[in-house]
């Protein structure tokens, strides 16, 4: 038993190292458009030829900013960031909202010490850019996010970080997986308190109830 | 002696006894027995019948005299498929189908949960209730999720009512539902073998032959097991109708049931409801058989433990942490 631990233990430590060399190589690449494509095919052509594909869900093109009007048949009027900021010269300075003098005002930002243009493409508004100056497209977020955050982005790899929908058998059936601003918004990252909703009202475990569970001989 | 009597009677005028009754010279103290013998027989034998005399308004003959899960062939099945499904049109007024999901050779079930992530939202105590088509007014559900303080593994000191934003800053979260043990004491200590572990690792219940002892509740570490007290009741509109023999079609009352991996779903390969329905991502479903699974990427590179491994039950069911 201790011996087979060990075993399992080296096993594991040599798969990480493995797995993070080929992370590390296939992330560097510039021929990797995204790490969705990278964990498709990986999975596809190596193991289950016939399978049915992991979709991970992608971001529209590039957001629209709501302009707070309407216009004459009631519908909310939005623009393009390149609208405005193609006349403005980007301040490489601002790093939050409570920087501006106006636009984005109260827009929360708790996201580390990042500054709007760390990820914020200064030349083209509406793209991102790599902390190298590389463009990368809206759609394309992962691989930005990918960067910092890497212990994220090996278990998301390896399907043990993010939701995901449909089937755990690929050979019966496609599977849609979460990206990372669905879940997460990119200016303030930490997932939201929630409130539970659902209660079963439950004889065991709880407090005022466990008087007479032990009556029932239920409970210790 | 009775027939002294008789000779003696005509003779005796006057005597104060009156004539007694003629009783014919064959019944003698043999044939007396076998006639009380015969009605006692009979008795017991009415009284041995009487619960098909007696059946309640929603169990049938048919249902009454039915065989144990693993004695049915497909044509009893086909039988018994139909008529849960009729009744529930009948008692519910929703049309569903009826399925018998058969393990897939080859895939033994295992799921973990990522303790890091759950935040205690309940979103999969609610899944698990409405798939499974629990009763609506005690809002059941094979899930509980435990708040406990960090620090503590015991899931004994665990709190299920909290009623608050979650997570809180010093307390974790941990869900907790049938392990599917590999060596299931539920299971030992049915008297009647109404509950088995099947090839896929899924512990089942035939909730046509469990007797509703209850002891299995009693054996079970993880108090994964429930009981239903009443008919459960759902608006037809909810009844969810793709449904299975051995897990989530509506329950008759007083019998024993429990979280089986959705096997309605996982069996089809699906994901179980309560994954899909985790806003945090926390959970991870898939088969312990196949290497390149990530639950296995996930026995192999995270911090795992068993709950209560020290009784020996061994789980198909882990927690771990990411870091």
């Amino acid at each position: 038993m201790h011996g087979r631990r060990i075993s399992l233990i080296q096993m594991a430590s040599l798969l990480a190292v493995m797995l993070m060399v080929a992370g590390g190589a296939a992330w560097v690449s510039p021929d990797t458009p995204t790490t969705s494509h990278t964990a498709d095919k990986r999975r596809t052509s190596a193991e289950t030829p016939q399978s049915f594909p992991v979709v991970v869900n992608r971001p529209q093109s590039s957001p629209r900013v709501d302009l707070g009007v309407l216009d004459g048949d009631g519908q909310p009027v939005s623009a393009a960031c390149a609208t405005c900021h193609a006349t403005r010269p980007p301040n490489l300075a601002n790093r939050s909202a409570a920087d501006l003098d106006e636009f984005h005002q109260g827009l929360a930002f708790s996201h580390g010490k990042l500054t709007c243009l760390a990820c914020h493409n200064g030349e083209d508004y509406d793209a991102l850019k790599l902390a190298d100056g590389t463009s990368v497209e809206f759609p394309d977020v992962m691989t930005l996010c990918g960067q910092c955050h890497g212990p994220q982005t090996r278990d998301y790899l390896h399907g043990s970080h993010g939701g995901m929908n449909g089937f755990w058998d690929l050979s019966r059936g496609p599977r849609t997986r979460n990206n990372c601003v669905d879940c997460h918004d990119p200016h303030a990252p930490q997932f939201p308190k929630m409130m539970p909703t659902f209660k079963p009202r439950d004889r065991f475990l709880s407090p005022q109830n466990s008087a007479a569970a032990s009556h029932e001989g239920l409970h210790q | 002696m009775i027939d002294s009597h008789q000779d003696d009677g005509p003779n005796d005028q006057g005597s104060e006894f009156m004539p007694l009754p003629v009783v014919t010279p064959e019944v003698n103290r043999r044939t007396a027995m076998k006639a009380t013998g015969a009605a006692l027989g009979l008795a017991a034998f009415g009284t041995a019948i009487s619960p098909l005399a007696t059946l309640p308004d929603k169990v049938s003959l048919d249902e009454f005299l039915q065989k144990h899960y693993k004695e049915l062939d497909d044509d009893d099945k086909e039988r018994i498929l139909e008529r849960l499904a009729s009744e529930t049109r009948e008692n519910y007024g929703a049309d569903v189908t009826v399925s018998d999901h058969r393990p897939t050779p080859g895939v033994k079930f295992g799921y973990a949960i990522n303790l890091s992530k759950c935040n205690g939202n309940g979103k999969c105590v609610e899944a698990c209730h409405t798939e499974n088509n629990h009763d609506r007014a005690t809002g059941q559900s094979y899930i509980r999720v435990l708040e406990m303080d960090k620090g503590s593994m015991d899931m004994e000191t665990g709190n299920t009512t909290y009623d608050h934003t979650v997570p809180q800053d010093d307390k974790f979260y941990m869900p907790v539902q049938c392990q599917q043990c590999d060596n299931p004491p539920c299971v030992t200590v049915c008297p009647i073998e109404a509950t088995w572990k099947e090839d896929d690792g899924i512990v089942v219940v035939d909730y046509d032959w469990c007797i509703g002892c209850r002891y299995c509740e009693a054996a079970c570490p993880y108090h994964a097991r429930r009981f239903n007290w009443q008919e459960p009741e759902i608006p037809a509109d909810e009844v969810n109708p793709e449904q299975s023999y051995l897990s989530n079609r509506i329950r008759p009352a007083g019998v024993m049931e429990k979280c089986h991996f959705c096997l309605h779903r996982t069996r089809e390969g699906r994901m179980p409801a309560c994954l899909e329905a985790c806003p945090t991502g926390a959970r991870v479903f898939g088969n312990l058989n196949d290497p390149d699974s990530e639950l296995v990427w996930i026995l192999k590179n995270k911090r795992v433990f068993l709950l209560k491994e020290e009784l020996g039950t061994e789980p198909s069911f882990f927690y771990f942490f990411d870091e």
